[in-house]
């Protein structure tokens, strides 16, 4: 590494801490219905959006009806997007003529936009029209991460309030999120990407001579729209089927550099509003650290098994797969930080890392996409795991353990639990079972250890809802388009409505004062053991899959032989 | 026999008791009560299947049947923990329930008495006890007056008065009159006293789980399904391994070492040790002579945040006792001293022996021949409110020395035509004003001076409070007092707070107050007045010695009656919340070194080409003999760390009074890193014995 590739990730990982409170603390005023300075601009859209739909504002519900508006809201979008594809050739904006979606991949589509999970089965600029990608695609990019993050106010409320079953308005959530803090942030950021030189037009797809003579169909589009969106919202579906490595998504080192930052801004920085709306923001930055601590320690490893010499290549670098404008550090910085943050838009393919890399990002999602994770998701999901860690340990200092003056009980463990499973559930399954039937082993591109880890990977991205490919998969067929679908509806709201289930209940609990005799969960002792518990959960449930897929690989990559 | 007794953890008789219990555990239908184990159980069932069936098919494993074998051991060892927590309890609380049954009932029907046997007495019932009889059942004294013997619970031999009406009408049943007759009205149900619910909650087929044994029991059923799901998908993923190494699919993942992973990576150690856990804690409170009614109570103790103590009893000595001697204007201190004490000498109450002994240790001022002196002693009444003594000098004038309450002397003085100076009002209203009581001495017409009358705080008990402190425990000191006697109190025992002039209806609120803010109380009480403060308290202790209400409402029994307890039952709740988090803590740390053991050996032909070895060989990093030795030490530790934890499950982790934080650490030293490193020597160790 040089030391540039220092400077570089130094550079990151300061602006992401800086940014971190200034973002969060603009979040919490919105959140809590405090002044800010977009209110005179887009305060007025707001209220003709309640009045427009008829929905009062101040109307709380409890934590079922909360649920209950958010599935069908989401159940809503999905059918919506699915119609649209499937009568793809009857709608408008669609110059390239692209005909009609099989109904398998509409569901699968569908379901992965609506899950903000944007695994993508098919390429987008041979698939799709530019209606669809706009008014499907980047209507469910923008409320997709709204509804994590509502899902998340739910929570916090649940946490910080006492004595009610009242939870607040999901409608009201959901517009703020989206009117506040998504639109703006994309109208500034595509804006950006215009002067970077992403494309963003309605022209048909343009063909050219190359140099050599061939001649090439070169795509168009309102890319720079969706990929504001994409990267900000942590949906990650690309506009072209290259993702971030296609030059019109991202063609410079600075959008490269800003793309990477915008994966993590908002979860990030959702830690700092979670802490200011719990009544202290160390828990926040408690959470921060873990999750910083955690993504560090991959991006460390994968570094080093990039860069460090192996049996077949030696010193040479493995480029295979990364584009040569980006180089090793950034792709893995971009491959980290992506599949940690539950994004899933790659600048590389994961497909081609070495073997240790590919094992952290799968590990990243495999981890439950709780290490800064998606949109309101990675925090909700963390938060799961805290209340775990809180149980077990919490007994250790002799009292009924409780986060922040809540006792957790057999619901709320059971709640834990249950969000815990569903995504395991899925990975483990639905792998075992491609991994032994016809179906599952014809999409397979490589053999050896290499094609049960890109099996293990499609489902783990599934469940994690995170989107990103080993891309030596071909996943667009009836068995991976269902089971894969499947995959991401279990991982979404298999811990969504676990998530508003606790929130609910611990909105009726009292809060315990603080005291000696209280378990913190504010210091580094809690923070060392949350990182542990994480490891070990995650660890001990995928070890045996993964010894057998990456760890195999690279221990066979260091004899010589690979697949 | 006293429930006080200790019984030594594994005493011969109790273990052989436990040995045969733990078979007639393997019932299924008691079994399925503790997943974890039911899966082992299961387990243990499918590989002795596999066993049998190899023989009749000529391919007998030996490898297969010492799994099998030590997989049953599992499941026993798990029952035989719970098996000998029980008979530990029981045996405890057996003697006590001995007593009753054998006992008949003298029932009275009207104005006649019939004897029946004591087991079918009924909530309502009269019976008449007579000296000699033993109380069939638990109850109230409605008429009469006996002492009873309560030894047969408390372990205290002095007999105690029971008596109608007033704070001291309950009786116990098993206890027994040594004079006098009482009618009594029974108040519980039969094989509902107290004895009887003490032994449901030490039974295990009978025990209700508490509820963060629920709690924790769904923790543990969920990590076992999520390795159930681990251990039940390896096989597809190896069959695509073998198939990618180009080894034949019949080399897949035998049964028996799937069973042998999956019972490695559940939390079989805390589900094996969890039910001992609990009813191990009921059995320490046991032996502190506190009986629970049920086991969400001692949960909650270990909750508790802040404690109701009254003052009298609990913070202070009962008695007050005699500080200091304030002598009037123109009397040494001496003198007043020596008259005190002379006055006193035969007065038995604590207060006179205090003020006996505070002038010896003052002045040197001995006790004298009180002969010699023609010394009257006057006793204490009602209605003159002083005692003393008259005495006659050596030149033979008759001297009378008097001390009692302010207003009692100065008629007295007054009577004799002396003078009670203003002074000496000062001196007592001060007092009077710092929450001690003056008692004023007098010989003849002369005012001596003052005694100090003070409350006595009980030694070590503001040490006490700072431990309680230290654990995040807040004190309120309840008393009668004025608030300015109760503050000068309060702040020498070091309470945090206090509330002075408190009727039950003020600690009834101040509870409300304290729980509306999310706090968990802890009280303990004797009257029946305190019934209503006792039934709110999170935790309400009632002392044995009160009345039958008190004991009703509240959640445990203090068979000693000492007000103390309340601190030492909130200890024994923390030190079972702790035992059950450090064996968790234990259990799941444990695992990393078995997948240690366990993935290499099974994974060693993989890619392994023409020597056998395959890359995942480099995971065995313990350097274990053979894969069948490795997964079979994994085995086996797994088993036998059951039986190494029972006596810590049985005694609970060491308890300390330290903060949150410093508790956490010092668990997570001893069970999260011990728990990761333990196997990694254990496993080790019996492999090289296997292999020897």
């Amino acid at each position: 590494m040089t030391t540039q590739d220092f400077i570089q990730i130094i550079l990151y990982f300061t602006l992401l801490i800086g940014l971190t409170p200034i973002l969060g603390n603009f979040m919490f005023k919105v959140f809590t219905g405090e002044k800010h300075f977009l209110l005179p601009v887009f305060g007025r859209l707001e209220r003709w959006t309640y009045s427009f739909s008829g929905i009062n504002p101040e109307e709380e519900s409890n934590w079922k009806s909360y649920t209950i508006h958010l599935l069908l809201f989401n159940l809503t979008g999905f059918i919506f997007l699915f119609l649209i594809q499937i009568f793809q050739a009857q709608m408008p904006l669609n110059p390239a003529n692209l005909p009609n979606v099989s109904w398998h991949s509409a569901f699968n589509t569908s379901v992965s936009f609506m899950t903000n999970t944007n695994w993508q089965g098919y390429a987008g600029e041979t698939t799709l029209s530019y209606f669809v990608q706009m008014i499907g695609l980047t209507v469910q990019n923008f409320v997709s991460a709204a509804t994590g993050i509502a899902v998340l106010l739910a929570l916090v409320r649940g946490l910080s309030r006492k004595s009610t079953d009242q939870l607040g308005s999901f409608w009201t959530d959901l517009t703020r999120s989206t009117l506040y803090v998504l639109l703006p942030l994309s109208i500034l950021f595509s804006v950006v990407l215009v002067g970077q030189g992403v494309v963003q037009n309605f022209k048909t797809y343009e063909t050219v001579q190359t140099v050599q003579g061939a001649t090439q169909v070169i795509p168009q589009g309102p890319a720079a729209s969706q990929i504001a969106i994409k990267q900000i919202g942590t949906n990650g579906g690309g506009y072209f089927n290259a993702n971030s490595a296609h030059p019109f998504e991202n063609p410079t080192p600075l959008s490269n550099f800003l793309e990477m930052l915008m994966i993590l801004l908002i979860p990030a920085a959702l830690t700092y509003t979670y802490g200011k709306m719990v009544g202290s923001t160390r828990q926040g930055w408690t959470i921060f650290t873990a999750m910083l601590i955690l993504l560090l320690i991959g991006l460390s490893i994968s570094l080093y098994a990039e860069y460090s010499s192996n049996a077949i290549f030696g010193k040479l670098p493995l480029m295979e797969g990364k584009e040569t404008r980006f180089g090793i550090t950034n792709s893995i910085l971009w491959s980290t930080t992506t599949t940690a943050a539950s994004n899933g838009s790659v600048n590389a393919m994961h497909d081609s890392l070495s073997p240790l890399a590919g094992m952290v990002a799968m590990i990243n999602l495999m981890l439950g996409e709780v290490i800064f994770g998606g949109v309101g998701a990675g925090l909700y999901g963390m938060v799961i795991f805290v209340i775990l860690t809180v149980f077990i340990a919490g007994l250790m200092v002799g009292r009924t353990p409780e986060y922040l003056g809540k006792k957790i009980q057999k619901f709320e463990v059971q709640m834990a639990i249950i969000a815990v499973l569903a995504p395991n559930l899925v990975i483990l399954l639905f792998a075992a079972l491609a991994s032994v039937t016809a179906p599952g082993l014809t999409g397979l591109n490589n053999a050896g250890p290499h094609g049960l880890s890109e099996i293990l990977y499609a489902y783990s991205s599934a469940a994690g809802n995170n989107g990103s490919a080993f891309a030596g998969l071909n996943a667009n067929t009836v068995f991976y388009n269902l089971t894969l679908g499947a995959g991401m509806l279990i991982g979404r709201f298999g811990i969504i409505v676990p998530v508003l289930a606790i929130a609910g209940s611990m909105a009726k609990k009292n809060i315990t004062p603080t005291s000696a005799g209280t378990f913190h969960t504010d210091n580094w002792l809690f923070l060392g053991l949350l990182i542990a518990v994480i490891l070990i959960v995650g660890g001990l449930t995928h070890f045996p899959a993964l010894s057998l897929g990456p760890i195999s690989e690279h221990l066979l990559m260091n004899k010589g032989i690979t697949f | 026999m006293s429930a006080k007794q200790n019984i030594s953890l594994f005493n011969k008789k109790l273990a052989l008791q436990a040995i045969k219990d733990s078979f007639t555990k393997l019932n299924p239908a008691l079994l399925i009560k503790n997943p974890v184990i039911f899966i082992v159980a299961v387990g243990s069932l499918l590989t002795t299947i596999v066993v049998i069936t190899g023989i009749f098919q000529g391919n007998y494993s030996s490898f297969n049947l010492n799994i099998a074998i030590w997989l049953w051991f599992t499941v026993l060892f798990a029952n035989f923990s719970e098996a000998i927590a029980e008979g530990r309890g029981k045996a405890q609380a057996e003697s006590l329930r001995k007593n009753r049954t054998q006992t008949i009932a003298r029932k009275m029907e009207g104005r006649q008495e019939i004897a029946i046997n004591a087991t079918e007495l009924k909530k309502g019932d009269i019976v008449v006890c007579e000296a000699g009889d033993v109380i069939p059942s638990d109850g109230e004294v409605i008429e009469g007056i006996a002492s009873v013997d309560e030894s047969a619970i408390t372990g205290e031999s002095a007999p105690v008065i029971r008596e109608s009406g007033g704070d001291r009408s309950a009786v116990t049943g098993g206890t027994k009159v040594i004079s006098d007759r009482v009618l009594i009205r029974i108040t519980s149900e039969p094989g509902n006293t107290f004895i009887d619910r003490m032994i449901s909650l030490v039974e295990g087929a009978k025990r209700q789980k508490t509820p963060n044994e629920i709690a924790l029991s769904i923790l543990i059923s969920g990590l076992t399904i999520v390795f159930l799901l681990a251990v039940a998908t390896l096989p597809a993923f190896f069959s695509y391994s073998l198939a990618a190494s180009g080894l034949p699919g019949t080399q897949n993942l035998t049964l028996p070492v799937l069973i042998a992973l999956l019972v490695c990576l559940i939390p079989t150690t805390i589900g094996g040790l969890l039910s001992a856990i609990g009813i191990s804690g009921m059995d320490r409170l046991l032996q502190r002579n506190v009986i629970a009614t049920s086991g969400r109570a001692i949960e909650a103790a270990g909750d508790v945040d802040v404690l109701l103590l009254d003052k009298t009893g609990t913070i202070t000595l009962g008695n007050r006792m005699a500080t200091n001697f304030v002598p009037a204007e123109g009397v040494t201190v001496e003198e007043l001293a020596d008259a005190a004490q002379f006055s006193s000498l035969s007065d038995e109450t604590p207060e006179g022996r205090s003020i006996v002994i505070l002038a010896k240790e003052q002045f040197n001022i001995r006790g004298r021949e009180v002969y010699q002196l023609n010394a009257t002693f006057i006793p204490f009444t009602a209605q003159s409110r002083m005692s003393g003594v008259d005495y006659t000098s050596e030149d033979g004038t008759v001297h009378v020395i008097r001390k009692g309450s302010s207003e009692a002397i100065r008629s007295f003085v007054q009577n004799n035509n002396g003078f009670y100076s203003q002074k000496i009002q000062e001196v007592v209203s001060e007092l009077a004003r710092q929450g001690a009581t003056p008692l004023v001495v007098a010989e003849d017409k002369r005012v001596l001076g003052v005694i100090h009358l003070k409350d006595i705080v009980k030694g070590g008990i503001k040490q006490r409070f700072a431990e309680l402190r230290k654990m995040g425990i807040r004190t309120v000191m309840i008393t009668g007092d004025n608030s300015l006697t109760a503050a000068a109190i309060a702040a020498e025992a070091g309470v945090d707070d206090f509330m002075a002039e408190a009727t039950p209806e003020d600690k009834l609120h101040r509870i409300r107050e304290e729980q509306a803010n999310g706090h968990l109380v802890g009280m303990i009480g004797d009257g029946t007045n305190d019934a209503p403060a006792l039934a709110q308290a999170d935790i309400g202790i009632a002392m044995n010695t009160g009345t039958q209400a008190a004991r009703e409402a509240g959640n445990m029994v203090d068979l000693d009656s000492n007000p103390t307890k309340l601190i030492e039952v909130v200890e024994v709740g923390k030190q079972l919340l702790m035992t059950r988090g450090a064996l968790t803590t234990f259990s799941i740390a444990n695992d990393v070194a078995k997948y240690f053991a366990i993935i290499p050996a099974i994974a060693i032909s993989l890619y392994s080409g023409k020597n056998g070895v395959g890359p995942l060989s480099v995971l065995n990093i313990m350097h274990l003999g053979s894969p069948q030795s490795a997964i079979l030490s994994a085995v086996i530790f797994n088993a036998i760390i059951i039986v190494m934890l029972i006596p810590l499950a049985l005694k609970g982790v060491r308890y300390k009074p330290i903060s949150a934080n410093a508790a956490l650490t010092r668990n997570l030293l001893i069970f999260g890193l011990g728990g990761i490193l333990a196997p990694f020597l254990g496993i080790k160790l019996i492999d090289l014995l296997i292999n020897l």
